[in-house]
């Protein structure tokens, strides 16, 4: 006979644990509470912005291992065990800027900001994975995060700037 | 909080979720990559009782070459099988097509078994598992069938799947050799679901004639559409200017008129429709690899 299958337990709320920024948190959660909703919310990290819930605008894009990913679009219950990355990890109060947001300073890669911690977020993963972009490959990456005052214009100088930054810095480690 | 309220479980193992799916399979839905399910939870467009994590099943975590035909567990993520050394090396038209899908973000979670069970006519995938052939494979506690692409998707949103049904693995077949192939579609904005779009397979002859078609469009229908009469049209000829318009015309006659929305109306879907089919044939065609157009 075979051995029965334990039926696992279903539930409303579970206890999660979760490095954020290098920081280990460890909060009881309802299932139903989206990963944004926790950051800004729970942890009151509220640099990661909330735009269209239905995941097209990009506004709430953070790291998850590493990868950009959605939060609005993640339960917080999801992430338990996992590594996240949102704006507020890339430079201390504090540090200097991270690279990426220094190049975005100098070349006015924003107006009103909304969409500005997404998008760093997004170009973050883009240059690892592709660290010397055509103006093409930026434009196309860039098309995941949505910003209604620049015109893109000078975001997309800001990523080539910051390829050049992360590229110099590279080299300097070296 | 924006979710309905559900009650929720993360199963670790198959037979685990597959327990869970008979138990509460009619008031439940499925949770891989969350890229269509979740915003239908925040907007409350659907409120299942019972919501069932299967991001923890590593078993249905695999990118497999079989003999027949490439095999795709429930959790290949869109962006990793586009990743994939085996997928670029043999089957590129999955990639291609994979590349359409909304945007890096959304396919770092979003799964192509997802895409699939999800069935909305407007997406890529299940205009490329429909081209193909494909098949899925549906497994319960009572066990797995396997099902045609051609029977799985129904209607709008709607599959041959039973309640507690899980899709575990979803078969693109390999294309013939030497085979061309085109993946193209419109859209307004990047990322955005296209208005209408196909998949072209296009076998050649030794005589560099076109010795059959596969073919199939997305958007002008509540299902994928496979264009059959395109593809009778097509084999025997060279893919000359009256075969390219016929096969326009004939594709035209398979947008339904209920397509009509705010983002397009059925003639534009049309007109569209015709112009990608040019399109997509000749790129098809120019990348087959074996011709004797001028050779």
């Amino acid at each position: 006979m075979e051995k029965p299958v334990s039926i696992p337990e279903l539930f409303e709320t579970s206890t999660i644990t979760v490095t954020i920024n290098g920081r280990q948190y460890e909060r009881q959660v309802p299932v139903r509470l989206l990963l944004s909703d926790f950051l800004r919310h729970e942890l009151h990290l509220t640099g990661t912005h909330v735009g269209c819930e239905h995941g097209v605008c990009g506004c709430c894009t953070i790291l998850l291992d590493g990868e950009a990913v959605r939060s609005c679009l993640l339960l917080a219950v999801q992430v338990d065990g996992r590594t996240l990355t949102t704006i507020e990890g890339l430079a201390g109060p504090q540090e200097p800027l991270h690279p990426i947001q220094q190049a975005f300073r100098e070349q006015h890669g924003l107006q009103c900001g909304f969409c500005t911690p997404g998008i760093i977020l997004s170009v973050h993963a883009m240059l690892r994975d592709k660290p010397e972009p055509t103006e093409e490959e930026i434009r196309h990456e860039l098309s995941g995060n949505l910003c209604r005052c620049t015109g893109y214009q000078n975001i997309v100088e800001a990523v080539k700037c910051a390829a050049k930054y992360l590229s110099e810095q590279k080299r300097e480690g070296q | 909080m924006k979710p309905p309220r559900f009650q929720y479980g993360a199963p670790s193992t198959l037979q685990e979720a597959l327990e869970l799916l008979g138990r509460h399979g009619p008031d439940a839905k499925v949770l891989a990559g969350g890229q269509s399910l979740m915003p239908l939870l925040n907007m409350r467009l659907a409120t299942p009782a019972y919501l069932i994590d299967i991001n923890r099943v590593a078993a249905l975590d695999y990118i497999t070459a079989r003999e027949d035909y490439l095999a795709l567990g429930a959790l290949a993520r869109q962006r990793q099988v586009e990743r994939s050394t085996v997928v670029q090396q043999r089957h590129p038209l999955v990639i291609e097509t994979i590349r359409h899908i909304g945007h890096t973000q959304i396919r770092n979670r979003g799964t192509i078994a997802g895409s699939i069970a999800h069935a909305d006519p407007a997406a890529e995938l299940p205009t490329l598992l429909t081209c193909l052939n494909g098949e899925v494979v549906a497994t319960s506690t009572r066990g797995q069938r396997v099902i045609k692409a051609g029977d799985f998707f129904q209607g709008y949103l709607t599959t041959a799947l039973e309640p507690d049904e899980l899709v575990t693995e979803v078969r693109f077949p390999w294309l013939p050799s030497h085979a061309g192939r085109a993946f193209t579609e419109f859209a307004r904005r990047s990322g955005d679901y296209a208005l209408a779009g196909m998949v072209a397979v296009l076998a050649p002859a030794p005589d560099g004639r076109c010795l059959s078609a596969q073919i199939s469009y997305l958007g002008i229908s509540s299902t994928p559409v496979r264009a059959s009469t395109v593809e009778k049209l097509l084999s025997g000829t060279s893919l000359d200017d009256k075969a390219l318009n016929e096969s326009a015309s004939a594709a035209a006659q398979l947008v339904d008129d209920e397509v009509s929305d705010i983002h397009a109306t059925a003639d534009y879907r049309r007109a569209l429709t015709m112009e990608l089919t040019k399109r997509a044939l000749q790129a098809a065609w120019r990348s087959c690899t074996r011709t004797e157009k001028g050779a």
